[in-house]
C-alpha cells in the first residue's frame, strides 16, 4: 500500500509544512486555529511514521531509502534511509513533538504561532538528522535545527534566557564546524563522496583517525553532552520553556549519542578503539560526579537537567566498551531517557505552570492537593532511578552488565548511579510531593486537567511498556547493532 | 586601427559594452531636459538600459572565447555570466534604493548616470583581457564611484568617505599601475595571454615576480583584504546606504573576474608565487573581518568587516588555485552580492525621512513590528553567518573543501574557528530582533519595490541553499570555458 511513497520525506517535511502553514495563518490575537493546526500536522507528522515501524524489516540494511542527486557537480544526495538505530530515533521524535503541541496549549499565550511553528519545523529537521545518509545532507538538518531552537529558548524562556540560547548556539556551532572539517577530508579520501556508507569503508592511516575522531567527538560530545562540555545544558535547560527543555532532553541529546554511533564508531573504528579509555573516564565522570551535582541542586529542572547528563553517561559507556550489551544498553537508554526525562520536565512544567516557581523549597506536600499528578510523578521518578519494570531499568541494568564483561572497577562506579540516581530523584520526590502541605500556593494547587492527563498518560504507557517488555525495540535494534559490531572489530588501517 | 580589418563580427562581442554606453550617453543628455518631477522618468529608463544589456547579454556570445580588438577584450561564457550578474545587481540595488533616494533628493540624473558609467566600467574590467584594458575599466567604475559616494555634498562625513576612498583608491591603482609595468618590463607584453607565455617560457622571472607583488596589494586593495581593508568601513559607513551597496555588492564580482584574469589566467605561471601571498591576506582578512565586527555598533560598519571576512573566504577559494577553487569561489562571490543586496537592503527598509537605521539597536523587537521582515534578515543573517538552510552554507563549504583539497587543511580549521566568532556578532541582530523590546512602535513604511526586492534577494538567499544545483553548474561551466 504505501510501497511507491517516499515515507521518509513525508516523515521530515510535512512538519515543516504545517509549520510554514501555521506561521502564516497564526495570528498573535487568536491563536486557536494555529494551535488546531498544529496538533493536526504533528499528529499527521506521528500517523506517517508509522510504516516505518510496521514496514520495517529485522535486519541491518538501510531501508525506505530515497536517493536523489542534489548538487551533481560535488556529487552530494539526497539520500534517506533508517536502521535499527535511526528508525526508533524518528518514532521517538515525531510522538515528543506531539506531547509538546499538547503540553503548551494553555501554558504559551505569547506568539503562539511563531512558538509553535518552531517546534514543528525543528521536528522535521531532527528527522531529517536521523534519517540522512548524505554528510552534507546530514549536516544542513543538523545546523538548521539550532536556529529554531535558538529562538525557542531566546524568545519563550526564563529571565537569563538570552545568555543560554546564545551559549547553546555557540557551544554547537564550534563543535558542528570541526565537523565539517572532518566531512570535507573524507570527502577527498573517499575521491568525491559524500555518502556516510562510503565514509565507513574507506581506509585511513590511524592519525587520520584519531583526528577525524577528535573533531566529530567535539561535536557529538557538547551535544551529548559529555564532561566537561556539558555546562550549556543545565543553562539551556532551565532557562528553556517547557516544551523547549522537553525537546532538548528527550531528542537533541540522542543526536549526540547516534552521531557516535553512526560516525566515530564506524569511520574511526581503530580510533575508537584506542580512545575507549578516554571515553570510558569521561563518561564515569558525568555519572559519578555529575551524579553528585545533581543531589545539591535546589532547582527541579537544573536537578533534571543534571540527571541528564549523568544518564547520558551510561550511553557513552555502553558505546565505548564495544560488546552487544552495551551496545544494546546504550540504544535502549537514549530511548527511555527520551521518555523519562521529557516526562519529568512535563511533570516540573505542571507545577511551574501553577505556582511559578521551579525551587524546591517552595514545595512540599504536593500529594495532598495534586494527588493524580503525583502518582504520575512518582512513577516517573522511579523510572528515572531505574526501578525494575520500568523503562529506566532495561538500559542501566544492560549497560552494566556489558561493562562487566569488561572491567569490574568500571562496573563498580557505573553501578554507583543506583544509588545516586535513586538518591538524588527520590530526595527531590520526598521534598516535593510528601509531607505536610507546606504553604498557602501547595494548599491551593488543582489536581491536572484531561489536557495534561493525555500526555502524562501516554508517557506512562510508554514507560511502563518499554520497561516490562523491552523485546519489540531490541529486535529492531539487534540486527544493526550487531552489524556494527562486526565493522567496529575490524580494523580500517 | 586598419579601417580594413574593421568588421562588424569584430565589434560584435564588445556590443553589450557599447550598447550601454550609447544608452547612457543619451541619458546623461536626455535627463538635462526631464523637469525635477520627471526624473522618475530617467530612472525607468536606467532600469530599462540595465535589464536590456542583460538580456543583450545572455543573447550574444557564448560560443568559446572570443578576443578582439587586438587582444584587448575577451567575451566567454565567464564574462557573459559574470555581466549578467553584475547588471542585475545594480538594477536590484536601484531598486531597492528608489524611495530612499527620492525622500533625500539623491534620485537625480547624475546618480543615475554614474551607476551606469560604474557598470560599464566593471562590463570593462570583466572582458578586459589586456592590462590596459583592465585598468581603464577599474578606473571607470572607480571614478564614478568617488563621485556617488561624494553626491551627497551636504553631508560631512559623505564627504570625508569620498576623499578617503579616492585618495586609497588612487594609491591602489598606481600601485597596481606599477605592478604592471614591472610586469611588462619582465615580459614584454601587457596582453594577458602574452604574458602568461612569457612567463611559462621564461623560467625564473625577477621582474614579473616584482610586479606581482604590486598587483596582488592593488588586487587586494579593490576586494578589501586585510590589511588593506582600511578604507572599507569608513566607506560604507559614510556614503549613503544606496551608494554603499553599489559600491558593496556588484563591484566584488568585477573584482572577482579582474582575479580570474590576472592571477590565475595571466599570472597562472607565478601561481606557486602569488598563493603564499594570498595565505597572508586569507589569514589576515578572516581575523580582522570576524573579530573587530564584534565591537561595531553600527550595522554598517558591522556588514563592512563582514565584507572584509567573505573576501577572506573568495581569496581562499582562489587560493586554491584550481577550478574547483575559482568555481568555489565565484559561487561565493554571486551570493555574496545577493547577501549584500539584502542586509543593506533591511537598512533601506527601516530607514524614514530623516532617519537613519543603521545602528544595532534600530533592530530591536523587529520581530514585534513585523514578523515577515525580521524573518527575512534572519535568513540573511544566518546566510552570512554559514549557517544552513541558506546558501552562505554551501558557498562556504564549497570553498573550504578547495582549499582542504590544495592541502590547506590548517587554513581551513583557522577560518571555521573565526567563523564561531563571526556567528557571534550575526546572531546578535537576531537576538536584537527576537528577544528584545522595540524601542519604537513606528510600522514599516517602505514602498512596495523596496520591500519586494528585499524580499526577494532574502528567499534567493534561502532557495540557493536549497536549490543550487543550477547556479552550481553555470560558474563552473563558466569557469571550465575560461581554463
Amino acid at each position: 500500500m504505501l510501497q511507491g511513497l517516499p515515507i521518509l520525506s513525508l516523515v521530515i517535511w510535512l512538519p515543516i509544512a504545517f509549520g510554514i502553514l501555521v506561521l502564516f495563518v497564526g495570528k498573535d490575537r487568536d491563536p486557536a486555529p494555529a494551535r488546531w493546526i498544529a496538533l493536526a500536522g504533528s499528529l499527521l507528522g506521528l500517523f506517517v511514521c508509522f510504516p516505518l515501524w510496521t514496514g520495517f524489516d529485522r535486519v541491518a540494511t538501510m531501508q525506505f531509502v530515497e536517493n536523489v542527486p542534489w548538487i551533481a557537480h560535488f556529487n552530494i544526495n539526497y539520500h534517506l534511509g533508517v536502521d535499527g538505530i535511526s528508525m526508533p530515533l524518528i518514532l521517538l521524535n515525531s510522538f515528543m513533538t506531539v506531547l509538546v503541541v499538547i503540553a503548551h496549549w494553555e501554558v504559551i499565550t505569547d506568539k503562539v504561532a511563531q512558538y509553535l511553528a518552531a517546534f514543528l519545523i525543528m521536528s522535521g529537521l531532527i528527522n531529517g538528522v536521523f534519517a540522512s545518509l548524505d554528510a552534507v545532507v546530514f549536516y544542513v538538518f543538523f545546523e538548521a535545527m539550532l536556529i529554531p531552537m535558538f529562538l525557542i529558548i531566546g524568545v519563550w524562556g526564563g529571565p537569563n534566557r538570552v545568555y543560554a540560547a546564545v551559549k547553546f548556539f555557540l557551544y554547537t556551532l564550534l563543535g558542528s564546524l570541526l565537523m565539517l572539517a572532518a566531512f570535507i577530508y573524507l570527502y577527498q579520501q573517499t575521491n568525491g563522496s559524500f555518502e556516510i556508507l562510503d565514509f565507513h569503508q574507506v581506509p585511513l592511516t590511524l592519525t587520520a583517525q584519531v583526528l577525524i575522531f577528535l573533531a566529530m567527538f567535539m561535536s557529538f560530545a557538547v551535544k551529548v553532552p559529555m564532561w566537561p562540555v556539558h555546562t550549556w545544558l543545565p543553562d539551556a535547560h532551565v532557562e528553556a520553556p517547557t516544551g523547549g527543555s522537553v525537546i532538548l532532553a528527550a531528542i537533541t541529546l540522542k543526536i549526540g549519542g547516534y552521531g557516535f554511533v553512526r560516525f566515530n564508531l564506524p569511520i574511526a573504528p581503530d580510533a575508537s578503539h584506542l580512545l575507549d579509555g578516554f571515553m570510558i573516564t569521561l563518561s564515569l565522570i558525568a555519572v559519578v560526579y555529575i551524579g553528585l551535582v545533581a543531589l545539591v541542586q535546589s532547582d527541579m529542572k537544573k536537578l533534571i537537567a543534571y540527571s541528564s547528563i549523568s544518564h547520558m553517561g551510561f550511553v557513552t559507556l555502553g558505546l565505548f566498551i564495544f560488546n552487544g550489551e552495551g551496545m544494546l544498553g546504550a540504544l535502549m537508554q537514549m530511548i527511555s531517557h527520551g521518555f523519562v526525562s521529557a516526562a519529568l520536565f512535563l511533570c516540573v512544567g505542571v507545577l511551574y505552570d501553577r505556582v511559578h516557581s521551579r525551587q524546591i523549597a517552595d514545595y512540599g506536600g504536593v500529594a495532598n492537593t495534586m494527588p493524580v499528578f503525583a502518582a504520575f510523578f512518582v512513577l516517573f521518578a522511579m523510572a528515572n532511578s531505574g526501578l525494575p519494570g520500568t523503562s529506566g531499568f532495561v538500559g542501566e541494568f544492560t549497560v552494566i552488565l556489558g561493562t562487566m564483561k569488561v572491567s569490574f572497577w568500571y562496573t563498580f562506579l557505573a553501578a554507583t548511579t543506583l544509588i545516586f540516581g535513586a538518591a538524588y530523584t527520590l530526595w527531590m520526590i520526598k521534598r516535593v510531593v510528601y509531607g505536610a502541605v507546606a504553604n498557602e500556593h501547595v494548599a491551593a494547587l488543582k489536581d491536572v486537567g484531561k489536557r495534561e492527563l493525555v500526555f502524562l498518560a501516554l508517557l506512562a504507557i510508554a514507560v511502563l511498556a518499554m520497561g516490562l517488555d523491552p523485546r519489540p525495540l531490541s529486535d529492531v535494534m539487534n540486527p544493526t547493532i550487531q552489524e556494527l559490531l562486526r565493522h567496529v572489530a575490524q580494523p580500517k588501517i | 586601427m586598419n579601417l580594413a580589418t574593421f568588421s562588424l563580427a569584430t565589434v560584435a562581442p564588445a556590443m553589450p559594452e557599447i550598447v550601454l554606453l550609447a544608452l547612457v550617453s543619451i541619458l546623461l543628455v536626455a535627463h538635462l531636459f526631464f523637469r525635477a518631477d520627471e526624473q522618475r522618468l530617467t530612472y525607468g529608463l536606467t532600469l530599462v538600459s540595465l535589464a536590456g544589456v542583460a538580456a543583450l547579454c545572455t543573447v550574444s556570445g557564448g560560443q568559446g572565447p572570443t578576443v578582439t580588438f587586438y587582444g584587448m577584450f575577451v567575451s566567454d561564457t565567464l564574462s557573459q555570466v559574470l555581466k549578467v550578474a553584475t547588471l542585475l545587481t545594480v538594477a536590484a540595488t536601484l531598486v531597492l534604493s528608489r524611495s530612499y533616494l527620492e525622500l533625500r533628493g539623491l534620485l537625480t540624473g547624475e546618480f543615475l548616470c554614474l551607476a551606469l558609467f560604474g557598470t560599464l566600467g566593471m562590463m570593462v574590467m570583466i572582458s578586459a583581457h589586456h592590462f590596459i584594458t583592465l585598468f581603464l575599466g577599474l578606473e571607470l567604475m572607480a571614478l564614478s564611484q568617488y563621485a556617488m559616494v561624494a553626491l551627497e555634498r551636504d553631508s560631512v562625513r559623505a564627504t570625508e568617505a569620498a576623499m578617503k576612498y579616492f585618495v586609497l583608491g588612487a594609491l591602489s591603482s598606481g600601485l597596481l599601475l606599477y605592478g604592471m609595468s614591472m610586469i611588462y618590463g619582465g615580459t614584454g607584453s601587457l596582453e594577458l595571454s602574452r604574458v602568461a607565455h612569457a612567463i611559462e617560457q621564461g623560467g625564473h622571472n625577477t621582474y614579473a615576480l616584482f610586479g606581482l607583488v604590486f598587483v596582488v596589494a592593488g588586487i587586494a586593495f579593490k576586494l578589501g583584504n586585510a590589511p588593506f581593508h582600511m578604507w572599507i568601513p569608513d566607506v560604507y559607513h559614510g556614503a549613503a546606504t544606496p551608494t554603499t551597496i553599489i559600491v558593496g555588492a556588484a563591484p566584488k564580482i568585477a573584482a572577482f573576474a579582474f582575479i580570474i584574469r590576472l592571477l590565475t589566467y595571466g599570472l597562472q605561471g607565478l601561481t606557486a608565487d602569488w598563493q603564499p601571498m594570498l595565505v597572508i591576506l586569507v589569514v589576515a582578512s578572516i581575523a580582522v573581518g570576524n573579530i573587530i565586527a564584534i565591537a561595531q555598533g553600527n550595522l554598517k560598519r558591522m556588514l563592512a568587516y563582514s565584507t572584509i571576512s567573505h573576501m577572506g573566504f573568495v581569496m581562499m577559494g582562489i587560493l586554491a588555485g584550481n577550478e574547483a577553487g575559482y568555481t568555489a569561489a565565484m559561487f561565493y562571490v554571486i551570493v555574496y552580492a545577493i547577501m549584500t543586496l539584502g542586509s543593506f537592503g533591511m537598512i533601506l527598509l527601516l530607514s524614514r525621512a530623516g532617519f537613519e537605521a543603521e545602528n544595532i539597536e534600530d533592530f530591536k523587537g523587529l520581530n514585534q513590528r513585523s514578523r515577515w521582515y525580521a524573518f527575512m534578515m534572519l535568513i540573511l543573517m544566518f546566510s552570512l553567518a554559514g549557517i544552513p538552510p541558506a546558501v552562505g552554507f554551501l558557498a562556504k563549504l564549497f570553498v573550504l573543501n578547495a582549499a582542504l583539497d590544495a592541502g590547506y587543511t590548517w587554513l581551513v580549521v583557522y577560518a571555521v574557528l573565526l567563523s564561531v566568532v563571526g556567528a557571534f556578532y550575526y546572531l546578535r541582530i537576531v537576538k536584537l530582533m527576537y528577544m528584545d523590546a522595540p524601542t519604537t512602535e513606528i510600522t514599516l513604511d517602505a514602498r512596495a519595490d523596496t520591500r519586494w526586492m528585499l524580499s526577494a534577494t532574502a528567499l534567493a538567499t534561502l532557495i540557493l541553499g536549497l536549490i543550487p544545483s543550477p547556479l552550481v553548474e553555470i560558474c563552473s561551466r563558466a569557469i571550465a570555458a575560461t581554463m
